[in-house]
């Protein structure tokens, strides 16, 4: 009998392009609450997602109470007794609780096949009763808040029978009332019995949680400590240590007057009280984790979604913007996090895509001029060194590199000032990745003023004249490019909860 | 928890209050037309309300489960017409035939259109308003062919035939019976079988459904087969009823089920929908539709009614959901 | 500091390919087009007739102008069923002006004016409340249109026009008849319009990428809404040739139309997941199927059973166009309870 309830060995998994984790362990003891830590793409959420057999390794082994398992699929998973709870919905707004709960394994009748009702619903309240909540299982799953939402997600992995529940990002939705009753909820599993693995970026969640904590940072394993082994920097150092590699040198330019400035922004459930400005030739990085409100605070500059308050002034003077309309005319553009999505159209070819943002101004009075869009397509392309044949290939022919030049090139193709990239170098190879940032850099040297989200520290740190660094919705510090460290930018990102935790060592 | 539980019982509240709601407003309704004109509730009328209303309560179940996993079917009046209108022609021929032969007959009919609509929409991918739109003008075509363009008329139709609609059970009209029956039958399968819940949890929430392990084409292709089988039966009721087989039959009669489905609650987003307010969105339906040459309003003047009480209805359970998010998010603390 | 990397050039040169050229839905719809001319020449010995020929169209083009904007709202993956109550109504309220003594010229501005606004107010919904589906919306308008028309008049006709209005649906200019001068007309204008201006490239971006169009700067409400209202401007149009081919109007006239106008749309290889098909395939599809109108009217197949044949059309269409993008539209494809009918 093997001392680990579950054990990965040597775990790769690689999607197109990308080595999402790279010879991973990982060793859970029976009945203890283990955290899972690391940065945005440090390989977390492919981790959990192989555990939970929605992708299957391409290397290494799993190993479930010491017997060699192949978890293949979802129902695979449930039937072993893992579960796990995510944030977003994966429930049936318009059915019960109880529905909900028994999805799939519902309790019949032998013979006539009848839902028993009456039982799934008695068993619900004890199940929720157990975890101290007294949520009515009649009632639609829509009608109930993210945390009594995820108390029923629990509820239904321990009606599975789940000997193992892993947990993202819990709290992340959460009130601190809410949140309190969540730990009371896993503590109690733990007594029950129960074997829980978190991810959180909370370090309250993990001082007040966890018994012991696995750090993985760029798709690999960093290692495994007990709480009370490790120091707070400790832990800090764990998920960012890495050498920054200079890229390349970065061009001194010379910062004019201030183009952008945003006053006390906000948007009800998303960010509040944001303010900062921006000036031609910086270029400001916003980073923070997930949730953050980063892309949303960008959005909602460029018009996508309205903000509720604030200000926002262009070149000193008080706009309003409320549609991408409005954000373009006065010069303020924005790429796309996911440009598969929401910024290229790949059944379209590279010629058509750089125009689309601006095809008004490249047309004459309306009426399209094909032979200015192949010279503008042309020009634009050669200037990003976009790799294909000819403008006329299709952009689903492209590399994902290629894909996000041309995604940079639509925004050249108009008169912009100001420039938003929403992870420029996500999905991208190393090569684009440096060329992407000397392009950046010439921008800057071209007078724009550019905004950049990032989730990859050696981009901020490297890229960045100053940085903002944002934290569930709020801004929690400002850094200037010389003072800045990773371990600093990581605190700020988790800052929020930082006060009531824990922290001397 | 407190303020949470303020909002859940705001909205279970109202959802209570709907099937509450329509039945006091048919209660104020029977008043008002009766005070209007007391010939309403006179034993022919109510029974001439009363045998219509039952071939829409059978529609309208029908029609929710398809409205339910987000789909729609504008083939039910082409496909009523056609069974009608081979089950008549059938009797016709053979006027010493049982009854049931008929109805048998006509619910497969009914089954096969369904089944084959639910094949474009399932397995081809064809979107059911496009699918179901040339299906009924295919049905709707082939029942003018097989009638010849003629009419089946009551003379022409064997009494036995003609008495499904007039005969009793236990002394309560056929066609009552019938509906009762399928609706008790229904209400169990919605609320009892997996099947029927599975129903519901393609609608709510497609994506999930995969992972629940949840058919969902052959879902689809259930309630396609249901609704055309219901249509099939009802086309034989109506013809009985009305005595007469015409290619015109129940010619757009498809929007007044979908109204009766709004009426009664049955969201047009899919996912939800309760058997008992469908019943009795068809009753209101039925009593204003029957009410209104009563009381010397233009019977031209339903297509109009019917429009509005659809916009107003889908509008008004998009105004309570913009209502919901926006607590929701007002909720987050940030 | 130099840049690293050596400058690329890429090409601008669009080579010419024969099979881009040949290989395509439309030649095939022209091949059908004349196989049905064929037939029908052999059905009827004078149908290869000059003026038979362009007569016949008279019958099916009142009808086609509403496949214009329909090209385009089926190109956003929207659709609209409407459009055949517009035409009832602006119909109908067009003869009732007139009856009550407005000039028939105005009473045909009325007529316009009427279908822009029922378009409009389709858009307008469509746009503003985003959780309806274009198919409850103009469901319900489909109802609530016709409906008033039935409010108005009934199961009355009006009919006693001034004779200059038989104009439309009959006249002629040098030997062709109106309706197809206006038509071609049209085809010209809105052919250009889809491919020749950035309303028309906006159009197709909305169609493959709505995302991407949104986040590109594409004010995709309003073209949304200047289409719809397009579509009912033209069913108004469509109301003046058919009321003015029949002499008289009542509120179930244009019955069906929307699945005559669809199935064009469809036949011509507007796909309905959008973005793909052009306006070449629609016109060729106007005549397609006004020809096989034509020609089974010849052996006096009643038209009753033409809609057999317009049903298993569209859904023969659909399903070719769909197999063909293969990118299977399933009805679940849009999140948070859109809905996809």
């Amino acid at each position: 009998m093997s001392e680990y309830i579950l054990e990965l060995r040597n775990i790769t998994k690689i999607f197109p392009g990308v080595r999402a984790l790279d010879r991973v362990q990982f060793q859970l003891k029976p009945g203890e609450i283990h955290a899972l830590m690391g940065e945005n793409g440090a390989g977390k959420s492919t981790f959990i997602k192989v555990i939970t057999g929605v992708h299957t390794p391409d290397e290494g082994e799993i190993f479930l109470n010491g017997n060699k398992v192949e978890i293949t699929n979802t129902r695979e998973a449930q039937r072993l007794g893992i579960a796990a709870i995510y944030q977003h919905v994966t429930n049936y707004p318009d059915l019960s609780v109880t529905e909900n709960i028994y999805m799939g394994h519902e309790k019949i009748q032998k013979g006539t096949r009848r839902l028993l009702w009456k039982e799934m619903h008695h068993d619900a309240r004890q199940l929720l009763k157990s975890l101290g909540s007294d949520i009515d299982p009649r009632e639609p799953m829509g009608s109930l808040s993210v945390a009594q939402q995820q108390i029923v997600e629990i509820a239904k992995a321990l009606s599975t029978n789940a000997k193992i529940i892993i947990m993202d990002e819990p709290t992340a939705a959460l009130t601190k009332r809410e949140s309190e009753e969540l730990y009371k909820i896993t503590e109690q599993l733990k007594a029950d019995g129960v074997t829980v693995i978190f991810i959180s970026h909370r370090f309250e969640d993990i001082y007040r949680l966890a018994d012991r904590v696995t750090v993985f940072r760029d798709s690999k394993y960093i290692g495994t400590w007990n709480m009370k082994d490790i120091s707070h920097n400790e832990l800090i150092i764990a998920m960012v240590g890495r050498e920054i590699k200079q890229l390349f040198p970065k061009k001194t330019v010379e910062i004019k007057e201030e183009i952008l400035r945003v006053e006390k922004l906000g948007q009800i459930g998303r960010f509040a009280d944001v303010s900062f400005s921006l000036h031609k030739g910086e270029i400001l990085g916003i980073t923070g984790l997930v949730g953050a409100g980063r892309s949303e605070l960008c959005q909602a500059l460029f018009g996508i979604e309205r903000y509720d308050t604030g200000k926002i002034y262009f070149k000193g003077k008080e706009v309003v913007i409320k549609s991408p309309q409005n954000a373009m005319k006065l010069g303020i553009g924005y790429l796309p996090e996911d440009r598969q999505d929401q910024s290229l159209i790949l059944s379209w070819e590279i010629s058509k895509n750089i125009t689309l943002s601006f095809l008004k101004k490249l047309s004459r009075k309306g009426w399209l001029d094909e032979k200015k869009e192949r010279e503008i397509s042309k020009e634009l392309s050669e200037k990003v060194s976009v790799k294909a044949n000819s403008i006329f290939s299709l952009a689903s022919s492209l590399s994902g590199g290629n894909q996000q030049k041309v995604s940079i090139a639509k925004l050249l193709a108009g008169d912009l000032e100001v420039l938003i990239f929403d992870e420029p170098t996500k999905g991208v190879d190393i090569g684009a990745k440096e060329a992407i940032y000397e392009i950046m850099n010439n921008l800057a040297s071209q007078g724009y003023g550019i905004i950049m989200i990032s989730s990859e520290m050696p981009e901020v740190l490297g890229l960045s004249n100053r940085i903002i660094v944002m934290c569930e919705g709020r801004i929690t510090k400002v850094f200037s490019r010389d003072e800045a460290t990773q371990e600093k930018i990581l605190e700020a990102a988790m800052k929020k909860s930082l006060a009531a935790s824990v922290i001397e060592k | 928890m407190g303020e949470t539980k303020g909002k859940q019982k705001l909205i279970t509240g109202i959802a209570k209050f709907r099937e509450l709601g329509l039945l006091g407003f048919i209660g104020v309704l029977v008043v008002f037309f009766q005070i209007l004109n007391p010939k309403f509730l006179s034993l022919d009328n109510l029974n001439n309300l009363i045998t219509n209303t039952a071939i829409l309560v059978i529609l309208s179940i029908g029609m929710m489960l398809v409205l339910i996993t987000r789909g729609i079917d504008l083939s039910v009046g082409s496909t009523l017409a056609l069974s009608g209108m081979i089950s008549a022609l059938f009797v016709s021929q053979h006027p010493n035939a049982h009854p049931l032969a008929a109805l048998f007959l006509g619910i497969l009919i009914g089954v096969i259109c369904g089944v084959v609509l639910g094949f474009f929409v399932s397995r081809v991918g064809i979107l059911p308003i496009i699918a179901s739109l040339g299906l009924m003008n295919i049905l709707r075509g082939t029942t003018f062919w097989v009638s010849g363009g003629e009419w089946v008329s009551a003379h022409q139709m064997p009494a036995s035939f003609k008495g499904i609609a007039t005969g009793e059970i236990f002394g309560v009209n056929t066609l009552v019976v019938i509906a009762i029956i399928i609706f008790l039958v229904f209400y169990y399968f919605v609320g009892f079988t997996v099947t029927g819940r599975q129903i519901y949890a393609v609608g709510s929430n497609p994506d999930s459904a995969d992972i629940s392990g949840i058919n969902q084409k052959n879902i689809l292709l259930l309630v396609y087969s249901i609704m055309g089988g219901l249509s099939g039966l009802a086309g034989v009721l109506w013809v009985s009823k009305f005595a007469s087989a015409q290619g015109d039959t129940a010619s757009g009669y498809e929007l007044t089920v979908i109204a009766a489905c709004i009426l009664g609650g049955v969201s047009i987003a899919g996912g939800s929908g309760k058997i008992v307010g469908v019943l009795l969105g068809a009753v209101l339906l039925g009593i204003i539709d029957n009410a209104l040459p009563l009381i010397k309003v233009s019977p031209f003047w339903q297509m109009a009614i019917e429009g509005i009480i659809i916009l107003t209805g889908v509008l008004f359970n998009t105004f309570t959901k913009r209502a919901v998010e926006r607590n929701n998010l007002m909720r987050r603390a940030i | 500091m130099e840049p690293r990397f050596e400058p690329r050039t890429i090409s601008s040169y669009k080579e010419f390919s024969w099979k881009r050229v040949f290989l395509k839905w439309e030649w095939l719809l022209v091949g059908i087009l004349l196989i049905i001319f064929f037939i029908n020449s052999m059905l009827s010995p004078y149908f290869l007739n000059y003026f038979n020929i362009t007569d016949a169209t008279r019958s099916f083009l009142d009808k086609a102008f509403i496949v214009f904007p329909m090209v385009m709202i089926m190109l956003m993956r929207e659709i609209d069923i409407s459009v055949g109550s517009t035409v009832a109504l602006s119909s109908v309220i067009m003869a009732t002006v007139y009856s009550m003594g407005l000039p028939m010229e105005l009473a045909i501005i009325v007529c316009l004016l009427v279908g822009a606004l029922c378009g409009y107010i389709n858009g307008y919904l469509i746009v503003k409340f985003k959780e309806l589906s274009a198919v409850i919306v103009t469901l319900s308008t489909m109802i609530l249109y016709r409906g008033i028309a039935y409010m108005m008049l009934e199961d009355q006709s009006i009919g006693g026009f001034p004779s200059w209005f038989t104009y439309f649906g009959w006249g002629s200019i040098a030997t062709l008849p109106f309706i197809l001068i206006v038509f071609i007309l049209l085809s010209f204008i809105f052919t250009l319009l889809l491919h020749k201006t950035v309303f028309g490239r906006n159009i197709y971006a909305i169609g493959s990428n709505p995302n991407a169009a949104r986040f590109s700067g594409v004010n995709v409400d309003k073209i949304k809404r200047i289409v719809y209202t397009l579509a009912g401007l033209m069913a108004a149009v469509t109301a003046i040739f058919l009321t003015s081919r029949m002499g008289s109007t009542r509120p179930n006239i244009a019955n069906m139309y929307e699945l005559d106008v669809i199935a064009m749309v469809a036949l011509g290889g507007i796909s309905t997941a959008g973005g793909k098909g052009n306006m070449y395939g629609a016109i060729i599809a106007v005549f397609v199927i006004g020809y096989l109108q034509y020609g089974l009217g010849l052996i006096n197949i009643p038209a009753q059973i033409l809609l057999i044949i317009i049903g298993l059309l569209l859904i023969m269409s659909v399903s070719i166009t769909n197999l063909k993008s293969s990118r299977k539209l399933t009805i679940f494809k849009k999140k948070n309870k859109e809905q996809v009918l």
